[in-house]
């Protein structure tokens, strides 16, 4: 298979522009009487089912979660970037598209990311006029933030709620055209299968959450907004039902799943306490911009925390090893987040970790805490004012900015961050990886396009903080409802999908089958137990750091899991009724050969790039190093039958504007 | 620590439910519902049915996760949702009782589920503000007071959980309207439709069958979020203000 990326010809500024203004349309009239289906309304979904019903589109869009309102979105904290150059720091479109390619490691598309961040702009205009109550200055502007891996302030917050404000902007959108009858909302329905019809995406199959019916609904297209598979690893930072089943479902009907193994470990989570844990937390990336990442430099130190002898301020300030801060001065505690990770790896694994674990560093607040204290005596006019004072002025500023994340981790730990250092330690977090799409963000499926962090685009191998909302919104906003265009004006004659096709039955009956026969193993043991499972292998294997042997032992691993799943799972409850155990072991079945793929793709490159490390590939100082040579491509793999091996499509990178280098943060 | 837990089953909407006892092994890092998760894994290795109940995000930012536990919405925790409840705040030994929040607008779905679609079709009827994707002027064009920003968050901080209605005895929902309301209403984006949009999601929240609010205030006690009552008395003055307007002007 050829794989076309589709990107227009023309400067690398001028492509987007150049290709809108040229782009098929579809007249009003004609628009009134074209389907399209959008899956999920997070972010992504949500943006592009409004803006589609804007444009007089006929929209269902669907979501698994009871509400529009309740995607994994809401839970981003930490904010979103733009190129406004509001803060006259030097920051323009480029910039951010340079500093997105470099800190994906070159392993994204030139222009698809340069669209990115032209987009970035409207989006916050976007959802200055719905209302997000985003932060200001004292002036009355927008306020700006630092995220990890660029030098210039661009992220724009809502406290530590980012997510959850601009998620509620799109969501009353949406709810703006849902009262409009543009868009139909089908909550709590699970898409269990896409329909191909004369080789187009015409239509899903779902699963009626509550009664459990099984439903056909057609249209002329179908976008995926469907999110993340982070919870492959069963413990990360994603909500607890984010799940891969609808890119699964369509990648099992042939459409391409692009590098699988870019997975995100993000740096700053709070440490696993123990096996009945369900899920990690994050604790904002936005805290490293005041936060100091350290271990004990000696392991005296070490063992007296770790056996509770000692406290974190008991350790003098030159036994302290501030090893972001020693290894990368440039960039400090802010650099990318894969090398952030790693050295958190390198220090805990060295025996510097510093809870019973051994698996955690802190982050302290201590110097922000001093620092912002005395800006706000002095501002206030104080006369020598003392220690404590100072202190209790710092507090205030660092609660202002980082409130609710504190207060989270306060509940968690049940320890006080504001007076001894926050213990952190990675988490996954965020896939790189998804389905594949070209320029238009359609798949090698005609008429199924996919959008948010459930496409591949944009982010290489590492994505940077506060980019997936951007992306999410970008794509949703601003581009899907242009680009889908180029396919929907061929679809113009194209009558109302008929869903009583013969397609249409096969896959329901597919769907059903598959439903009964989890329900029929009647064996032993629980759903749940399989994701623990398979998610401690993913994480041991295919998790920060990967080689050859640990791979292909992960492979067996996880297809004898595979095989023990569908001869010893057991599914109580009905097929129809409300069923929270039989939602969970379709997904967990799809994440057991997800998992495989990223294994079989972690191995095929023989590159560490990004969050990908491979132990074989690295520099004698330990950092991560690129095959330009040989791995300059996008993996798209297909993979309809898992009983044969995975096949792998390459699609070349092109870099025509930026100089391909080894990623420096020294 | 040993709990005996007493949870509220029902099948289903229609049928009628009652509650059943029992004992589970928890400690005190855990979070609620992972002492529930160990629950339905013990009941899942007897071949028994799970308890159902809603969660996502465990982090307190989805409004997902409901449940009254030992009499209150989310929990005895202020300002806390449930599933940022963690067990060091219940004792070895105690008596736990669960059920699901009670309202005849949020129809018990099963056990602890319930539908509060009721909330979606408040938003659906005026919160937000009209504009379409695109219509937007530079982000920094309207710039809004520091300290107004600031309140019309708070008010947006709400995760539309329901616990104010299950809290109050009247089943009312005006702090979840009157937030969203307040939101929009305060912001400078806001105004072109805020008497429109108040009369509009007061209206729907009454004909979804919401009781009225005799400013109790059990809702805010209960708000995992701490919204302010305060956004009650300001919706009520700009209600009657907009029914007084669309009477003088009817055709509005
Ligand atoms: C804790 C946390 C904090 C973060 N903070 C930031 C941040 O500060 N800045 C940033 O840029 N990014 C952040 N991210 C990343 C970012 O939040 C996500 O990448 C992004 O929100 C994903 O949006 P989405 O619309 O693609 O998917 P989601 O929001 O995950 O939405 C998926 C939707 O699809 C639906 N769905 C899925 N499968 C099906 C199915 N089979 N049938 C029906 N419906 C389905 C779901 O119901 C849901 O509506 C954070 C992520 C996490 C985990
Ligand atoms: S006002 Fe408070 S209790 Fe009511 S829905 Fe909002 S967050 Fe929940
Ligand atoms: S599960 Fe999201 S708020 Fe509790």
């Amino acid at each position: 298979m050829k794989l076309d990326g589709k990107v227009p010809t023309g400067e690398l500024s001028e492509k987007w522009t150049q290709y809108r203004g040229t782009m098929n349309l579809v007249a009003p009239n004609n628009k009134r009487r074209l389907e399209v289906i959008v899956v999920g309304s997070g972010l992504a979904g949500a943006s592009a089912a409004a803006t589609l019903g804007e444009l007089g589109y006929k929209v269902k869009c669907f979501t698994f979660h009871d509400s529009p309102r309740r995607a994994h979105s809401i839970a981003a904290q930490g904010g979103i970037n733009a190129a406004k150059n509001y803060q006259n720091d030097g920051d323009s479109v480029y910039r951010l598209f340079y500093d997105t390619i470099k800190g994906g490691d070159y392993r994204s598309r030139e222009a698809n990311v340069h669209r990115l961040a032209e987009a970035s702009r409207t989006i916050i205009d976007q959802a200055v006029a719905q209302g997000v109550p985003f932060a200001r200055e004292y002036g009355g502007l927008l306020a700006n933030r630092s995220f990890g891996g660029v030098q210039v302030s661009r992220t724009f917050y809502a406290r530590g709620q980012t997510g959850q404000q601009l998620l509620i902007g799109a969501y009353q959108s949406l709810s703006r055209q849902i009262s409009m009858g543009n868009v139909t909302m089908y909550n709590r329905h699970e898409m269990l299968d896409v329909v191909k019809i004369d080789g187009k995406a015409r239509g899903i199959i779902t699963r009626n959450l509550v009664t459990g019916a099984i439903d056909r609904h057609s249209a002329h297209a179908v976008v995926l907004g469907t999110g993340g598979y982070g919870n492959v690893f069963y413990l990360s930072t994603n909500a607890m039902n984010s799940n891969v089943t609808a890119a699964w479902r369509a990648t099992k009907r042939g459409a391409l799943m692009a590098n699988p193994c870019f997975t995100q470990i993000h740096p700053t989570c709070i440490p696993v306490s123990g096996e009945y844990q369900s899920k990690l937390t994050l604790m904002s990336e936005s805290l490293r911009n005041d936060g100091r990442v350290w271990v004990p430099g000696k392991k005296d130190d070490v063992k007296a925390i770790r056996e509770g002898r000692l406290k974190a301020t008991d350790i003098a300030e030159e036994d302290r090893d501030y090893y972001l801060e020693r290894r990368y001065p440039a960039f400090g505690n802010l650099v990318p987040r894969d090398v952030a990770s790693r050295a958190a790896k390198v220090a805990c694994d060295e025996g510097h970790g510093v809870n019973a674990t051994g698996l955690a560093v802190y982050l302290d607040f201590a110097s922000a805490i001093m620092r912002y204290g005395k800006s706000e005596a002095h501002s206030k006019g104080m006369v020598n004012p003392s220690e404590d004072e100072i202190k209790l002025l710092g507090e205030k500023v660092v609660e202002a900015k980082y409130g609710n994340l504190f207060e989270m981790y306060a509940k968690i730990t049940g320890e006080d961050p504001y007076k001894s250092p926050m213990m952190i330690y990675p988490a996954v977090h965020y896939t790189m990886g998804g389905l594949w799409v070209d320029y238009n963000l359609e798949t090698n499926i005609p008429g199924l396009f996919a959008v948010g962090e459930a496409n591949f685009s944009d982010h290489g191998a590492n994505r940077l903080g506060a980019s997936a909302l951007m992306q999410g919104l970008a794509d949703g906003y601003f581009v899907i409802p242009y680009t889908i265009g180029q396919f929907l004006s061929n679809e113009i004659r194209t009558p109302i999908i008929d869903d009583q096709q013969p397609e249409f039955e096969a896959a329901e009956k597919a769907v059903k089958d598959r439903l009964a026969q989890f329900i029929n193993i009647k064996g032993k043991q629980s759903v749940e137990s399989f994701h623990r499972r398979l998610g401690k292998i993913m994480w041991e294997y295919c998790g920060m750091s990967r080689n050859e042997e640990g791979l292909n032992k992960a492979r067996k691993m996880i297809q004898e899991l595979r095989a023990e799943f569908y001869s010893d799972v057991f599914v109580p409850g009905e097929l129809n009724e409300y069923n929270p155990e039989l939602e969970k072991a379709g997904r967990v079945a799809d994440f057991l050969e997800l998992g495989e793929l990223m294994v079989v793709d972690a191995l095929d490159r023989q590159e560490s790039c990004g969050g990908h490390f491979r132990e074989e590939y690295r520099t004698p100082e330990g950092e991560a190093m690129r095959n330009d040579k040989d791995f300059t491509y996008v993996s798209a793999w297909e993979w309809t039958d898992t009983t044969a091996d995975p096949t792998l499509h390459k699609e070349e990178l092109e870099f025509e504007n930026v100089e391909l280098k080894t990623r420096s943060y020294k | 620590m040993k709990l005996n837990l007493k949870v509220w089953r029902q099948k289903g909407a229609s049928t009628g439910g009652k509650f059943e006892t029992y004992t589970v092994e928890a400690n005190e890092h855990m979070s609620f519902l992972e002492m529930l998760d160990v629950l339905n894994e013990q009941l899942i290795a007897e071949q028994r049915e799970p308890v159902s109940f809603e969660h996502d995000c465990r982090e307190g930012i989805c409004g997902t996760c409901s449940m009254v536990i030992n009499g209150h919405p989310h929990g005895p925790m202020k300002g806390t949702t449930t599933c940022q409840l963690h067990m060091r705040h219940f004792n070895d030994g105690e008596t736990i009782t669960i059920e699901p929040f009670r309202s005849n607008s949020f129809p018990v779905i099963k056990d602890l589920v319930v539908d509060r679609a009721a909330f979606d079709r408040i938003i659906q009827s005026g919160g937000y503000i009209s504009v379409n994707t695109g219509q937007a002027q530079d982000g920094n064009a309207i710039p809004i007071e520091k300290d107004l920003a600031s309140e019309a968050f708070d008010a947006a901080t709400c995760i539309g959980c329901g616990a104010c209605v299950a809290a109050c005895p009247n089943a009312s929902a005006m702090l979840f309207t009157s937030a969203k309301v307040s939101h929009l209403n305060m912001m400078p984006q806001g105004e072109v439709e805020a008497t429109q949009r108040v009369l509009n999601m007061i209206n729907q929240m009454d004909s979804e069958g919401f009781g009225a609010c005799s400013n109790i205030t059990a809702c805010e006690a209960e708000c995992p979020k701490e919204i302010s009552v305060k956004n009650i008395a300001r919706v009520n003055r700009e209600y009657f203000a907009a029914v007084l307007a669309s009477e003088k002007n009817p055709s509005k």
